[in-house]
């Protein structure tokens, strides 16, 4: 093989693999714009959190919450916290994520309470 | 017959004998001595180097008799069947079939798939440009070994692909096509490997200024569980209809991918990432070791593999930085070039390099998962670049 046509298999190599590459980039995004716009369309409106006493069954209500809001955009989202300080709700919420095996950023959390029991 | 002719007799058909007449295999046993220092002291690829180092040692014992190169000339050259070899062959001989029939390779990919998360590609699918830029040390190598070292198409392209910087892919593609340079070439495959974070950071010093290595990246977004599902289906469909004879290694990787993200095959996502990978890396790295014969080892064309071996990994890192600048420069600063050198696959020591170098220049650096995305890229990029070689030069 002579050293040209050497050079044009080169070329050619490199072409068929930025070929499959950049069809699989299309692919994703694609892939992406479809689940984005679907999920859109799936999520209904979370509900505000009540302002009596939190949900007895959290497991539950977070695990519901993590499959049909929209993922926080690589956080935990807007948390509101009621007579809990952000350590503490820092490490339920790693609690719960943990428990639930789910990562942090596709569980999101509305609010964070402290349940006081009457003495 | 005497004692003394039984035991003058016993002598002559003893290792020790046959090495005083053959200095060739002694070297051999030297080397694979200093491969296995190279693995269990210095710790460089351990997993593969001891190995192959022990394969290349049982295979060059005189007496032995536990590989017959001889026998696989035979059968490539179409006078003996497999079975001929099952039936006159050694262990190393059988075991080596799995290598030829490019078992071994596809099987590890599984497993390499059941452990990778191609997260980090789908949060940046942009990520597959550096992949496939970083393949550029692949065709250099090629061009080289056939302009400057006068290699044939076929072997050649098996040394290009050592710059894939992927031991399983080097092995398929050798394999298949040059046989005879599979131990150099899985040698120098590793070794470099292993080598990553003294081989890459001088040319991404070399290539990028203070400036660009202290870019800071976005968060990555988060990618939903069906997207992780999907990806491996779709890359199958669409990769193997687009190359087929990549669907041996792609469709393997893809399985095992599929095994981990689906949340319903954990059992076999684990047998795949731990047992089988386990057994399948032993029969792989001794009987390629094996094939470290001296006649064929012991020739200046290995020391040409080393340095092309070289040459292919620098190459592919340079590749991978300057679209890696490019990018920075069309993004407005946004990509850190340096996430484009994890594109040479080795996943994940390229990526681990990438942080380390960027966390030098800006501790609060963390490139990491960016890289993770180029990484991941490169295995699919070096994959597609196996499947067209064979596809040209298998015929």
């Amino acid at each position: 093989m002579s050293f040209l046509d050497a050079c044009l298999y080169s070329l050619t190599g490199m072409l068929v693999v930025f070929f499959a590459l950049v069809l699989l980039m299309c692919i994703i995004k694609i892939m992406t714009a479809i689940g984005d716009r679907a999920e859109k369309k799936a999520a209904p409106v979370p509900a505000a959190p009540s302002s009596g006493i939190a949900a007895p069954d959290t497991r539950a209500a977070v695990q519901s919450l993590s499959m049909t809001a929209p993922l926080a955009p690589g956080t935990a989202g807007e948390v509101k916290l009621y007579d809990t300080d952000p350590r503490t709700a820092a490490m339920l919420m790693a609690i719960v994520a943990d428990e639930l095996k789910l990562p942090l950023n596709e569980l999101r959390f509305l609010s964070i309470k402290e349940i006081k029991e009457d003495k | 017959m005497s004692i003394l002719e039984t035991l003058g007799r016993l002598g002559q058909t003893s290792g020790f004998y046959m090495l005083a007449f053959n200095w060739r295999q002694l070297v051999m046993i030297v080397i694979a001595c200093v491969l296995l220092y190279l693995g269990l002291v210095k710790k460089f690829e351990p997993l593969l180097l001891v190995g192959i180092a022990f394969g290349m040692l049982l295979t060059n014992l005189p007496g032995s008799e536990m590989y017959h190169p001889e026998l696989w000339d035979a059968y490539i050259a179409g006078n003996l069947r497999l079975t001929d070899i099952i039936h006159d062959g050694g262990l190393l001989d059988i075991l080596y079939i799995g290598v030829k029939s490019g078992l071994y390779p596809s099987l590890i990919f599984m497993g390499v798939g059941a452990m990778t998360d191609f997260g980090p590609l789908l949060a940046n699918p942009k990520s597959l440009l550096l992949g496939a830029a970083a393949q550029l040390g692949i065709f250099a190598a090629f061009l080289m070994a056939i302009g400057i070292f006068g290699f044939a198409p076929n072997v050649a392209a098996s040394i290009g692909i050592i710059g894939g910087a992927d031991g399983p892919t080097a092995i398929w593609l050798t394999s298949k096509l040059a046989p005879d340079y599979l131990a150099p070439i899985a040698i120098a495959a590793y070794s470099y490997m292993a080598l990553i974070p003294l081989i890459q950071p001088p040319v991404m010093k070399l290539l990028t200024t203070e400036e660009e290595r202290k870019i800071k990246m976005e968060q990555l977004r988060p990618v939903s569980k069906k997207q992780k599902i999907l990806f491996p289906i779709v890359v199958t469909i669409f990769v193997c209809l687009l190359l087929p004879s990549v669907a041996p290694l792609l469709g393997c990787l893809m399985l095992g991918n599929l095994f981990k993200e689906s949340g319903l095959t954990d059992r076999l996502s684990d047998t795949a990432q731990n047992a089988l990978m386990n057994i399948v890396t032993i029969f792989l790295s001794t009987s390629v070791g094996a094939t470290a014969v001296a006649d064929r080892f012991l020739s200046p064309r290995t020391l040409f593999i080393i340095v092309l071996g070289l040459i292919a990994f620098e190459f592919a890192t340079v590749g991978g930085l300057l679209l890696g600048k490019l990018m920075c420069k069309l993004s407005g600063g946004k990509i850190n070039p340096l996430i484009g050198s994890a594109g040479v696959s080795a996943v994940p020591m390229a990526a681990r390099v990438s942080q380390t170098v960027g966390a030098k220049a800006n501790p609060s650096n963390f490139l990491l998962m960016h890289a993770m995305g180029p990484n991941v890229a490169g295995v699919i990029g070096s994959a597609v670049a196996a499947g067209f070689l064979l596809a040209v030069f298998g015929g």
